[in-house]
């Protein structure tokens, strides 16, 4: 059985075969390794927008460029604490939701529908009402709370402008989470949370040592899944703090040095450093997430 | 000690009434079966005595106290489950000693416990794999282990077998009668076998559509059936059952032969075709069509001198007919004739 379905899976790839698939494997290469090509080329380029006439082969000085800039660092720094924020807070927030909707809990379905509903709103959308219904310091609805309190308003942009664009991503990834770690606690053997009862399990004790084994894999999954979405926000800072050295990540870093700077030759270098950030990250990752999987 | 007591003990799914005011005794330290088809509400009433449903109305009584409104883990029972439950994450150890390591017992004791118990059950050599590298009967065990461990008052066992092949299933009946005698421990066991109850019970608690149809010892229950639906139900082959004139003639609607009391004899009153024989070697059963309509199975044939198709003459061992009235209830034994009573067979 096996082997036979070695030999077709090994036969539609020799001969004619490779032929037919040739056409779709180029269309693919070209779409994926071009730009790649382009963009290393670029960063090895004297290229920038104000300076049309200026060109030529400059060797690593953009890269050099980049690193000793005073931006590059704090970029480096911002999208991990960016990814390591959103990824707590929408993995403790989505399984606290997900043990409460696993409940039974009255009205159940539109309880479900409304929890995903921040995952439908565009990412620019839901960071401009953050910025302006909730998070703005005169009118906002967090400065509505505190004067109820008569505690002094915050201004979340200037204060703590990282750890406010991460809220406002780990409440976009937070139905995600929920969702994942919903469907595999709906999955949780009923005799098993039956027989931990009988054992005298607290609610905490089944959660500690049955409930959260039983979701490692999906915490994996959600890692990873997020973390490959994380490492490009730019969006929500975009239209929230507009950049600056305390919430510039590395997308918005490339963005910065093309469209605000104009020098498209340190934006693909920047470009291909993100690359191999991203990379290194996804090493690590799968790797981690390959050992929870085989458990 | 440990007297479990139903008082009317009534649960509800909606409309419809799974345990309809059930009084029961469960005697201390004896092994008592709960049996019947599915649907009957024998599963429901282990839950309810475990504290894994809430009971509607009634008492439950654990050692005279009422425990029904006490958390499953303080009642001190102990539940097998019909999936054993294992813990997936945990080695066999740990599965054993969940129940104390909850509880805050110290290492020490929790260590001494578990092996003590992984001792009892040959579980010694596998205390450090996961429950995924064990066998069906080594789960199984595992299950009962984990039970054992809490050293409750009573265990609790939901069809705890039925995962099992036949021959394995045989040898963990004898198994845990054997445990449960060791330890004097009263047990409470949900089963849809009969064979499985005849043999493992003391005490057997035949159910049907959430009431107790009858209670007591196995040979009580084969010998005196109270009902025609208990004398269906227990027994391998089922009773034969026969209406008509021959019923009328013993002054009942429906009279009942198990078939080791109907003989093959030429002298024999009612005339039946062969229809099939099963030769089993210590036993044969023949099948049977009766003139009247009713198939019959006669067990125990010695000399089988006749084929399938042959039309044989059946007798009725004296004094071994069970009569039921139009309600299905038996009726009291007719006079015996001396020398001939079945009942007074003892066990």
């Amino acid at each position: 059985m096996t082997a036979g379905v070695a030999i077709r899976q090994r036969s539609y790839l020799q001969g004619p075969g490779r032929l037919l698939l040739a056409p779709a494997i180029l269309l693919l290469l070209a779409a994926s390794i071009a730009p790649l090509l382009v963009t290393i080329k670029f960063s090895l380029s004297d290229y920038r927008l104000l300076f049309p006439d200026s060109s030529g082969f400059v060797g690593l000085s953009n890269y050099a460029r980049l690193v000793a800039s005073p931006d590059f660092v704090p970029a480096l720094v911002n999208t991990l604490m960016l990814i390591a924020v959103v990824l707590a807070a929408s993995i403790a927030g989505g399984l606290g939701l997900a043990l409460l909707l696993d409940g039974p809990v009255i009205g159940r379905g539109g309880l479900r529908l409304l929890v995903i509903s921040p995952f439908f709103v565009m990412p620019p959308v839901s960071a401009l009402l953050w910025k302006n219904l909730l998070m703005q310091p005169v009118s906002g609805f967090f400065a509505w709370l505190a004067a109820l309190f008569g505690l002094p308003a915050y201004d979340w942009f200037s204060h703590a402008p990282l750890l406010s664009i991460a809220l406002i991503v780990a409440w976009q990834w937070l139905p995600f989470a929920a969702l994942i770690l919903l469907t595999s606690l709906q999955s949780f053997d009923r005799e098993l949370r039956e027989a931990a009862q009988l054992d005298g399990a607290s609610a905490a004790a089944i959660l500690r040592h049955l409930l959260l084994p039983h979701l490692a894999r999906p915490i994996a999954i959600v890692v990873m899944i997020e973390t490959i979405f994380l490492i490009g926000v730019f969006a929500e800072i975009l239209v929230t703090t507009g950049g600056g050295t305390a919430s510039t990540d590395l997308a918005f870093l490339v963005y910065s040095q093309a469209m605000l700077q104009y020098d498209i030759g340190a934006a693909s270098a920047a470009g291909l450093v993100a690359v191999v950030f991203a990379n290194i990250l996804a090493i690590f990752l799968i790797r981690a997430v390959g050992r929870s999987l085989e458990a | 000690m440990s007297g479990i007591v139903l008082e009317g003990v009534t649960k509800r799914f909606g409309d419809h009434l799974v345990t309809d005011a059930i009084d029961l005794v469960i005697p201390d330290g004896a092994f008592t079966v709960f049996v019947g088809p599915s649907g009957c509400g024998k599963t429901t009433l282990l839950r309810l005595i475990a504290g894994l449903e809430d009971i509607d109305s009634g008492r439950l009584l654990i050692d005279g106290v009422d425990a029904a409104q006490t958390s499953p883990a303080a009642r001190g029972l102990a539940m097998v489950f019909q999936s054993y439950a294992l813990y997936p994450h945990m080695t066999v150890r740990a599965n054993l000693g969940f129940a104390l390591k909850v509880a805050r017992r110290p290492r020490a004791e929790i260590a001494e416990r578990t092996e003590q118990v992984a001792e009892m059950l040959n579980l010694t050599p596998f205390l450090d794999r996961r429950p995924g590298a064990l066998s069906g009967g080594q789960r199984q065990r595992v299950a009962i282990g984990r039970a054992l461990v809490r050293e409750p008052k009573a265990f609790l066992f939901d069809e705890p077998l039925s995962n099992l092949d036949a021959e394995l299933r045989a040898q963990m009946r004898i198994e845990i009668r054997r445990l449960q005698q060791q330890l004097g421990i009263t047990a409470i066991y949900v089963t849809h076998d009969q064979a499985e109850a005849m043999t493992m019970a003391d005490r057997i608690v035949v159910f049907r559509d959430g009431r107790v149809e009858q209670a007591g010892s196995p040979g009580e229950i084969y010998r005196n059936p109270a009902s025609r639906f208990v004398a269906g139900f227990i027994g391998s082959p089922r009773m034969n059952f026969l209406g008509g004139a021959i019923a009328a003639k013993h002054g009942a609607v429906t009279i009942g032969v198990r078939p080791e009391h109907l003989a093959i004899d030429p002298a024999g009153t009612i005339s039946a075709a062969v229809q099939a024989i099963e030769y089993l070697g210590s036993d044969s059963f023949v099948h049977l069509g009766a003139q009247s309509g009713e198939t019959l199975i006669a067990r125990g044939v010695p000399d089988l001198d006749f084929r399938s198709g042959d039309t044989v003459q059946l007798r009725i061992a004296p004094g071994a007919v069970h009569r039921f009235d139009a309600d299905d209830r038996a009726m009291p034994a007719p006079a015996p004739a001396p020398g001939a009573n079945i009942f007074e067979e003892t066990v």
